[in-house]
């Protein structure tokens, strides 16, 4: 009833191909974007913002490098952690050489040498294909990781091999450091991921995004109709590592604040933003969201719900929460098997016709 | 002979046994992933949950004690028994028989004929599922595992090694019992699969889906087999690598030791698992050896990786796996 | 975005229903899952075994009762993060996160927050210098000073030569198992004695190469900065090899229970360094029989008492107490905050006849914290594994560290930390 596209007339191409041709899906998605930003930021305490929103809000916008490269692409990467480490301290590197530098172009140019790197690892693609590829980003998680760990230039000679994001600030306002308000800290990540998906969606519904999605449905015949392979599969790791490398930068210097590289950017990230997309809807930015939605915000809410609200011992309620996470996950594959996405997709189809069966 | 060349020797063996134990690990992968398409995350896991199973069994731990003094206010612990190492291992193998069963009716059925990715991903649920379950089950703490597996230094080698060469070699005897376990384990395997019933049937399907359903295979019973099978090498694996750490947590990543294997080896052929560790646990090491100390040493966990890399790009279908046919 | 709408409706309704500000909180960011829960578990229990015992025994600290608020972290920084964000808010007197990651993380947050931070032989070891963190302190000893006890135990043992021996240190690839080589080098220099590195990659079950190079190159003396898995499958590695065990020294965190037991009798003497006493032999577990074990308050198991990262928690627990009271005494109010409990942590004296009222006769060394330093004295001492009664020996006294070599790294690294982030020195 409240859900309908009844009424709703396109009169030029440029509205039929809008992201949101539904009239009650682009308000949703204004009133949405007006909450994200005008509400919560005067809402937000530290709790909100440091263990919920900024981590869900950083692994956005990793999943969606990965997705691209795994959903649109086709290609299974596996090295997401080592770029994230990469981004990382770039942006260590960037803010301690030239602290005049505005955060924001640390945080871009951190993306921008996370690309190069990915492309460095992405050419064993154009050889190596399927599942087999995820040996050489594994290679690159595996020999960044230890690359960083091991070369002291990288930690600027620290004893410890941790790193420190200094305070940096925009407009006078601060948004890294420990004195970073709650409000900053998010509305810093919440724009860029703002404009990235913006540039993301519309990458991939664009030329690139077409030869991308032409290469992972087959690789040949894309071949054969005219696409370049190198071009698009080299295109689809640098715009991923991009992403990716900016997620692993705003994970250091807004989100944490202090890393070290085994521990943040080990082998089990690169797991858990894969994950996020398979579970969201490998080809779907909505997919991308939904995942890093599923498992930053649901394993928090068990914790609470279990502990806080039932007053579990901590132990059980951790292992309660590994086994309701499972459980969930198989339950909704059995439900729909091509992730949260195509849930989504199956509910609204229903909410078009309902009340109505047909 | 000059020493460096006898310390080299000595590094290869260790590694070929290390390879060894990769093996093991990369074989359940390879056995589920060649009969039904899946890459099953939780072998792992299933390896840490089968050990745990075993010595909760030996030591007569009550299962779910902390869940249930939790909530009844009891304080239950043990049952008082034990149970010796080879029954205890049999039953635990039969725990993992009825998890196989158990997986299939509730996830496998449910799936049939859905593409690899999805398969995957309920495994990754799986993984999760069985972490957390295997905690409640028979708590997180680190285990003794003693099934009676030689351990230590082998003097027999040692003492002719030294006789041959003026230097003793370092084998570990638990190294050469799960060498000798592991080659048991393959022939049975393959004996299994050549001469019997179920065993030719787990080939069709392996071949084809499709006609090995025509001539009247039952593909549930069929994943139920295979994934017993991979439960009991899930088991094998954890009760080696158990046995040089105790029962603990970090069994479960042993699963990343098989995945360069995997890569190198292919993922459908059982002699490319053996040989694919075999190449990762000499080449780890040599390289670790010889390379390792000028660069700062801890190179094993890149390295593997990267010359499965390099065999990948001369062959991009791993070792032994089936060559990969293009067509539009 | 239904999902998130859900969980946020959710979790608002349960974070109201938090309780006031009422009673002393302290926060235990505990581990008991996880590849470090075997470690985790004990500390914990201890943790919260002690505060259970002041608040049934003495009825709280100085009237006021404690309240302990347990959060699992799993040893993942990100958790500890949502730990920290979810407990702060309630009025958190003092942090001890037990690990590393989430140390570091803390160290500049609770610092901008005002909470101090407490990381009892582990962290960031130039802590020590309170002129430089004011909030973080890391009493009774850190790892440069352990490094620096376990070379003069080895002093010891040699009779007071050491030049052109060699020492290998196997440690744990990562930030914390790095922390002793500085001070080893420079102890290197100073010693005559040769150093050999030997890192080994996270999980650490496969040691064949770092164990084979020993093996070949026979180090007179084995350091190991290990943790969780990789503790046993080295001492293991090291009884296959037969290396003599008595020659080979693990940090405080390389010997616990945990470590030994899975090796069995072959762990048999092995050393470790500890900054308490070991077992089950003091008053103080009369008391917790009766007013905690008792009345069935124990928490996790109550399997863990007497162990050695049991009494750790202990410790750390009986510390933070002791400076609430010294808080309580210094601002003359029961009701202390995370201020008052700093400058109680920073006015600690822990003396003998202290211990001995507390039930713990001589079960830590005596230390003195002072605005200038936050990491005591930093003694600690040598236990060894009996493998066949199943207990640590302590087999030396309380070593002091050599402050001539440790103290200026101590200065250097926390001085290019205050330049870094523009700190100004305290205590002039």
């Amino acid at each position: 009833m409240i859900y309908r596209e009844a009424g709703d007339f396109k009169t030029t191409y440029r509205d039929d191909s809008q992201t949101f041709p539904i009239r009650f899906d682009r308000r949703a998605y204004y009133a949405l974007v007006a909450v994200a930003f005008l509400v919560l930021p005067f809402v937000m305490n530290d709790y909100w913002a440091s263990a919920v929103f900024v981590p869900f809000l950083i692994y956005s916008i990793a999943a969606i490098g990965l997705n691209i490269l795994t959903g649109y692409c086709g290609q299974v990467s596996l090295g997401t952690g080592g770029f994230m480490a990469v981004g990382a301290y770039a942006a260590y590197k960037l803010m301690t050489a030239f602290p005049e530098l505005n955060i924001f172009f640390v945080v871009l140019l951190s993306g921008g040498v996370t690309a190069g790197v990915g492309v460095l690892f992405g050419l064993p693609s154009l050889r190596i294909k399927g599942f087999y590829l995820a040996v050489a980003t594994l290679a690159a998680q595996f020999f960044l990781v230890w690359l960083f760990n091991k070369v002291p230039w990288f930690y600027n000679y620290s004893a410890s091999g941790q790193i420190n994001a200094p305070e940096r600030t925009i407009f006078g306002i601060i948004v890294t450091g420990p004195s970073t308000p709650a409000w900053s800290k998010y509305l810093f990540c919440l724009t860029i991921l703002f404009i990235l998906s913006w540039v993301a969606r519309n990458l991939t519904r664009g030329e690139v995004g077409r030869t991308w999605m032409a290469i992972r449905d087959m690789d040949i015949a894309a071949e054969i109709i005219g696409v370049n392979p190198l071009k698009a599969k080299l295109t689809a790791f640098a715009v991923s590592s991009f992403f990716v490398g900016v997620a692993g930068a705003l994970f250091f210097a807004v989100y944490l604040g202090a890393v070290e590289v085994t521990e943040a950017f080990g082998i089990q990230k690169s797991f858990l933003v894969l994950f996020m997309i398979i579970i969201g809807g490998l080809g779907s930015m909505f997919g991308s969201f939904a995942g890093a939605a599923f498992l930053v915000l649901l394993p928090v809410f068990l914790k609470n719900a279990l502990v806080g609200g039932l007053g579990w011992p901590t132990d059980l309620a951790a292992h309660l929460e590994l086994m309701i996470v499972g459980a969930l996950i198989i339950v909704f594959l059995i439900a729909e098997p091509h992730g949260i996405a195509a849930l989504w997709r199956t509910a609204k189809e229903k909410l078009r016709l309902w009340p109505f069966p047909h | 002979m000059p020493e460096q060349l006898l310390f080299a020797m000595e590094v290869t063996l260790n590694g070929l046994m290390a390879g060894v134990l990769y093996s093991l690990v990369a074989l359940g992968f390879v056995l589920i992933y060649k009969a039904s398409g899946i890459f099953n995350y939780a072998q792992g896991v299933m390896a840490l949950f089968a050990a745990l199973t075993l010595v909760g069994l030996m030591d007569g731990q009550v299962p779910f004690a902390h869940l249930i003094n939790a909530t009844f206010g009891t304080d239950v612990h043990h049952f008082g028994w034990h149970i010796p190492a080879l029954p205890a291992i049999l039953l635990t193998a039969g725990v993992m028989v009825v998890f196989a069963i158990i997986v299939e009716r509730l996830i496998l059925r449910h799936l049939v004929n859905q593409e690899p990715i999805i398969l995957f991903m309920a495994t990754i649920g799986l993984a999760y599922f069985l972490e957390g379950f295997g905690d409640v089950m028979w708590g997180s703490d680190i285990k003794k595992l003693d099934v009676g597996l030689p351990q230590g230094i082998s003097e027999t080698i040692d003492t002719v090694t030294y006789n041959w060469f003026g230097y003793g070699f370092f084998i570990d005897r638990l190294d050469i019992a799960a060498t000798l376990v592991a080659a048991i384990l393959v022939v049975t395997l393959t004996l299994f699969s050549q001469y019997s019933k179920q065993g030719r049937a787990l080939r069709a399907v392996a071949d084809d889906h499709q006609a090995a359903l025509s001539v009247g295979i039952s593909l549930r019973f069929i994943w139920v087999l295979v994934w017993s099978i991979a439960g009991i090498v899930a088991l094998v694996a954890g009760v080696m690598w158990g046995a040089k750490s105790g029962v603990q947590f970090s069994l479960s990543l042993i699963a990343l030791k098989a995945l360069p294997v995997l890569m190198l080896g292919g993922f459908t052929s059982i002699p490319g698992a053996i040989v694919g560790g075999l190449i990762i646990g000499v080449g780890e090491k040599l390289f670790e050896f010889a390379v390792g100390p000028m660069i700062g040493g801890a190179t094993e966990n890149w390295f593997a990786y990267v010359l499965a890399l390099v065999f990948l790009v001369f062959r991009p279908q791993g070792l032994f796996g089936e060559r990969i046919i293009e067509r539009v | 975005m239904k999902m998130k709408r859900l969980a946020m409706v959710a979790a608002a309704a349960l974070a109201v229903a938090s309780p006031a500000l009422a009673d002393l909180v302290f926060p235990s960011l505990s581990y008991r899952t996880g590849p470090y829960a075997a470690n985790g578990i004990p500390f914990a229990d201890g943790y919260a075994d002690y505060f259970t015992l002041v608040n049934e025994r003495d009825g709280g600290i100085g009237g006021e009762r404690i309240k302990l608020i347990e959060c699992e972290t799993g040893y993942n920084t990100e958790k500890g993060v949502e730990c920290y964000e979810a407990t702060k808010g309630e009025g958190a007197l003092v942090y001890q996160p037990l690990s590393t990651g989430i140390t570091y993380q803390l160290i500049p947050k609770a610092s901008a927050d005002g909470i101090p931070v407490h990381s009892m032989g582990y962290g960031r070891t130039s802590a020590a210098n309170g002129k430089v963190f004011e909030w973080i302190f890391n009493y009774p000893t850190n790892y440069w000073y352990g490094a620096s006890i376990a070379i003069k135990h080895i002093l010891d043992v040699e009779g007071g030569d050491i030049s052109g021996k060699k020492i290998a240190l196997v440690y744990h690839n990562s930030a914390y198992g790095k922390e002793p080589i500085r001070t080893l080098e420079k102890l290197s220099e100073k010693h005559g004695f040769e150093l050999m590195l030997l890192p080994v990659d996270h999980p650490g079950q496969e040691q064949k190469s770092q164990w084979l190079q020993i093996r070949r190159e026979r180090p007179d003396y084995v350091l190991m900065w290990g943790w969780g898995v990789m503790n046993q499958v080295a001492i293991q590695e090291a009884a296959n090899i037969r290396y003599p065990m008595d020659h080979f020294i693990g940090i405080w965190w390389s010997g616990s229970e945990n470590d030994v037991k899975p090796v069995g009798d072959k762990a048999d003497g092995y050393k470790s360094l500890n900054m308490h006493m070991p077992g089950a032999d003091f008053p103080i577990y009369d008391d917790l029989k009766k007013y905690v074990y008792d009345k069935g308050l124990a928490a996790g198991n109550g399997d863990q008492a007497g162990t050695v990262l049991y009494n750790r928690g202990m410790y750390a627990a009986m510390l933070a107490v002791e400076a609430a009271k010294k808080a309580q005494e210094i601002h003359g109010t029961a009701k202390i905050t995370p201020a008052m409990m700093r400058d109680g942590m920073e006015a600690l004296e822990i003396t003998q006849e202290k211990l001995a009222a507390l039930g713990l006769p001589n079960f830590g060394p005596e230390f003195k914290v002072t605005c200038e330093n936050h990491g005591g004295s930093g003694l600690a001492l040598v236990q060894q594994w009996d493998a066949k009664a199943g207990k640590w020996n302590v087999v030396s006294d309380y070593i002091a560290p050599d402050l001539d070599v440790v103290w200026p790294l101590i200065e250097e690294d926390s001085m290019a930390f205050a330049k870094e982030n523009n700190i100004e020195l305290r205590c002039k």
